[in-house]
């Protein structure tokens, strides 16, 4: 983390990282989620010390030292409060709030409940690999129902229905709802600029595969395709095409268009004004 | 002989049930007195109904400032008696007190006779009749102001800056029946009169303790809040609500406490000096975020404005039984900033103070406030403008070639913060324990610079006399904090008029120690009693964990609901000055 460049530099994808070496295992699908971030920024022509990169924690919550910008690793479930907090309390910075499936949908899914109805202008990508990787292969919330390959798992699985993550972002009023693959690194990125590019609370769904405790992801990449349909503006539509989808369908399924959280603040009083309302 | 209670001021109840105006009236009284150069202690008490049902209006009114409730009251009204038993233990009387009630509302309840108090009747319903329009509670107020002395003029005044535009004939139909009220009052005996009010008053405010703790947030110059509903906290938020966006900052409703404290820490990390506040349950809920404040020294400030508990407790009523959790709650080794305001008035300051010392020193800091400061609204001297010099310590651009550091081992402890936006000095803030430039590390070397660092910039720093409120000399230390201060002031003064000297040191900093300090402000003491409100005696064990205490203190806790009233501490000081 150095000085140099002066404020018309261009930013390439590789200034974007950080010389800090990743934790996560060989073939995680996060390195490339990592590449498709850098890519974005870049392709957008953002300024690393204009961007923040906020996380919780969990193997995929590693990812903002890994970026040269404004970083915030915090702690279990609650990365969407910090990154909302910083996105209200400064507006002109461009934010991106990222992590896992337990991090966002279990311990954190009432801030991600919330933050889909606040609709703050940020935008929420979620490596999703099913599986607790960083305490040794525990059921998420996105786990199949009959996963049991675990230490902690109940034979014949959990048997819960697991959480489907487009459809509740789209019920809470997300205002844009993807779905990306780690293995489309190129398509990811894409999404990843058009969501941060759009108004409001983005959300972008993004199989990583857990090659470690969940082996079986690999053949993820023969089952992804690109969606056919385009997206949508209309809910309805979303939700239905939702409730038919096997989840391997690619791309961006809704553009919504409510209003993003907050105004501009405008002053009209000072510290001294408001103290003399008080007095005699 | 021993000083009598309450001196030079007056202690009135207004009880009723629900629509019968009590609040209201008391509300008039306290605008009327301050208006004639009084000073006024407000609090009140209610059934367990949000909205509706009995209440009492708790009035002290007084020449000068006024920091505690009494030890009984001089009057007590009641204009019915439906549900007012139920405040019994809160209303103490005496045989000197007067209880005027309707003897249409029926006998008053054993639990008020058996106090021996005198009782007249006033006929509140019957005279209010006689005026169109008119209604009991304003007649109880003309008689009440009329019994202590108050003249009938700066009451009509009130009424008409609050009714006269809006609705006319309740303006004329209230004076008449305040003045019906006073008239009525000559027939109702003597009671104890105010004095005269102060001729030339400096400046006061008319404030509750909660806005005061909004205001000492705005002066701070915090610019963003988000926080979740609470009692007794809510007056907080509902100041700053309106009052943020107007110095330009931002409050956001949270969905829960967890979101509160995070999207604090979010918005400091931007740069916004930011605050949360709750209670209890809500403390309990933010810690692990001040854990990762602590870790990430990103500064934030929690106003805890206490209540009785653990878990719901008595949400409605005053208790310091959260010292526990504030100073030792946080999981590691993690140094922090616990203050704790005094009076109604020094809400504002030490709100401030804490904004001022988690900016400067990069910490989460803990404002223990409580019920009975925050929910009591008060005619106070303004408490003078402090400027409180310094904040952040942020940083440039490095030059060519230099590496930035987050987490520098500086001298002070204090490293430098970037706001986000400043080119080259990127960094993440991380809870993972970490190098001087915030890359994660398990290194013992670094853990310890790191912790070293944290707890050196807490406790080197200066201070100044803010730690403590010191008053008076003797061979008696009172050590007390919070809600409880005023009570010991008023009591240490009793006792001095009974030949009986002691100091008071009421702790504002509460964490972390300042054991040279108290060793100065103890110097010559042969006795200490320390005055809380907490069943486990949480302040007093705090008091000989922390600090050598020159002799053993002897303690006086009880828990809440009840208020600390300064006759017992006075009692026990005349006992200890034997």
């Amino acid at each position: 983390m150095t000085a140099s460049c002066n404020s018309s530099t261009v930013y390439s994808a590789k200034d974007f990282k950080s010389e800090v070496k990743p934790v996560w295992c060989p073939g995680c699908g996060d390195y490339a989620v990592l590449s498709s971030i850098t890519k974005a920024f870049a392709d957008l022509g953002l300024k690393p010390h204009e961007t923040s990169v906020v996380s919780g924690i969990g193997c995929s919550s590693r990812i903002p030292a890994y970026t040269n910008t404004y970083g915030f690793h915090s702690i279990h479930g609650r990365a969407l409060a910090v990154g909302q907090g910083l996105k209200l309390a400064r507006p002109d910075l461009t934010v991106l709030v990222a992590g896992g499936d337990g991090d966002g949908f279990s311990i954190g899914g009432n801030h991600f409940l919330h933050a889909c109805r606040r609709n703050v202008d940020l935008t929420y990508i979620v490596m999703d690999n099913r599986v607790y990787g960083m305490t040794k292969g525990q059921p998420s919330p996105t786990t199949e129902s009959d996963w049991d390959a675990s230490a902690m798992a109940p034979p014949g699985g959990t048997g819960m229905t697991p959480f489907h993550p487009l459809a509740i972002a789209l019920a809470a009023g997300a205002n844009f709802v993807a779905r990306g693959f780690s293995g489309d690194p190129n398509g990811t990125a894409q999404i990843i600029a058009e969501a941060i590019k759009y108004p409001g609370f983005s959300f972008v769904a993004i199989m990583s595969p857990c090659i470690t405790f969940r082996e079986e992801q690999r053949e993820w990449k023969e089952m992804v395709r690109p969606a056919v349909v385009e997206a949508t503006t209309d809910s309805a539509q979303a939700a239905r095409r939702l409730m038919t989808d096997d989840g391997f369908n690619i791309g961006v399924l809704y553009r919504g268009n409510r209003q993003s959280y907050g105004k501009e603040a405008k002053v009209t009083s000072t510290a001294a004004a408001l103290e003399a309302e008080f007095a005699l | 002989m021993t000083t009598s209670s309450g001196s030079g001021s007056v202690s009135i109840a207004l009880c009723g049930s629900g629509g019968a105006g009590v609040m209201t009236a008391a509300n008039m009284f306290v605008d009327a007195a301050a208006e004639a150069g009084f000073y006024a202690l407000f609090g009140r008490s209610s059934g367990p109904q949000i909205r509706g049902g009995e209440a009492a209006a708790l009035l002290r009114l007084a020449a000068k400032p006024i920091t505690s409730v009494d030890d009984t009251f001089d009057i007590m009204l009641a204009v019915d008696w439906l549900g007012v038993q139920r405040f019994a233990a809160e209303l103490p009387l005496s045989k000197s007190t007067l209880i005027i009630c309707d003897p249409a509302a029926g006998e008053v309840p054993e639990v008020y006779v058996k106090t021996g108090a005198r009782i007249v009747h006033l006929p509140m319903k019957d005279l209010a009749k006689a005026i169109p329009g008119g209604r009991p509670n304003m007649i109880a107020l003309g008689a009440v102001a009329a019994l202590v002395g108050f003249p009938v003029q700066p009451l009509t005044e009130v009424l008409g800056k609050s009714l006269k535009k809006k609705r006319a004939d309740a303006y004329e139909a209230s004076v008449a029946a305040v003045k019906k009220g006073a008239e009525f009052a000559a027939s109702l005996g003597d009671t104890k009169k105010l004095p005269a009010p102060s001729p030339n008053p400096g400046k006061r405010l008319a404030i509750a303790g909660n806005a005061a703790t909004g205001l000492g947030a705005i002066r701070g110059g915090v610019k963003f809040c988000a926080a979740y509903p609470i009692t007794p906290a809510t007056e907080v938020l509902e100041y700053l609500s309106s009052a943020l966006p107007k110095v330009g900052g931002v409050f956001v409703q949270a969905e829960d406490e967890l979101a509160s404290v995070n999207m604090c820490i979010g918005g400091s990390y931007g740069g916004a000096p930011s605050i949360t506040a709750t209670a209890g349950p809500g403390l309990a809920l933010m810690i692990e975020g001040l854990g990762l404040s602590v870790a990430s020294e990103t500064p934030v400030v929690v106003v805890d404005v206490q209540r009785v508990g653990p878990s719901t407790g008595i949400a409605t009523k005053c208790e310091q039984s959260d010292l526990n959790i504030a100073v030792y709650g946080l999981h590691g080794d993690a140094p922090h900033l616990v203050v704790a305001p005094n009076s109604i008035g020094d809400c504002l300051f030490t709100t401030q103070w804490g904004v001022h010392l988690a900016e400067v020193l990069q910490s989460p800091c803990i404002v223990l406030s409580d019920q009975a400061l925050g929910q009591s609204r008060a005619i106070i001297d303004a408490p003078p403008e402090l400027n409180l010099p310094g904040g952040r310590l942020t940083a440039t651009t490095p030059a060519e070639g230099e590496t930035f550091k987050r987490y520098a081992n500086t001298e002070s402890g204090v490293s430098p913060m970037p706001i986000p936006g400043v080119e080259g000095c990127q960094y993440t803030a991380d809870g993972l324990e970490h190098t001087e430039t915030g890359t994660p590390s398990s290194q013992s070397s670094d853990h310890n610079m790191q912790l070293d660092k944290r707890q050196r910039k807490l406790t080197n720093y200066d201070y100044a006399d803010h730690w403590a409120t010191i008053e008076g000399e003797g061979d008696i230390a009172v050590i007390t904090w919070g809600s409880c201060t005023g009570a010991a002031r008023e009591a240490i003064d009793r006792a001095r008029a009974d030949g009986v000297k002691a100091r008071l040191i009421s702790l504002r900093l509460v964490y972390p120690t300042r054991p040279q300090h108290m060793g100065d402000a103890l110097k010559g003491v042969k006795k200490i009693l320390v005055v809380e409100q907490s069943h486990l005696g949480q302040f007093t064990r705090y008091l000989r964990g922390e600090y050598d205490l020159p002799v053993k203190p002897e303690q006086l806790s009880r828990p809440g609901p009840l208020p600390m009233r300064p006759g017992e501490i006075h009692a026990r000081l005349l006992s200890m000055g034997k």
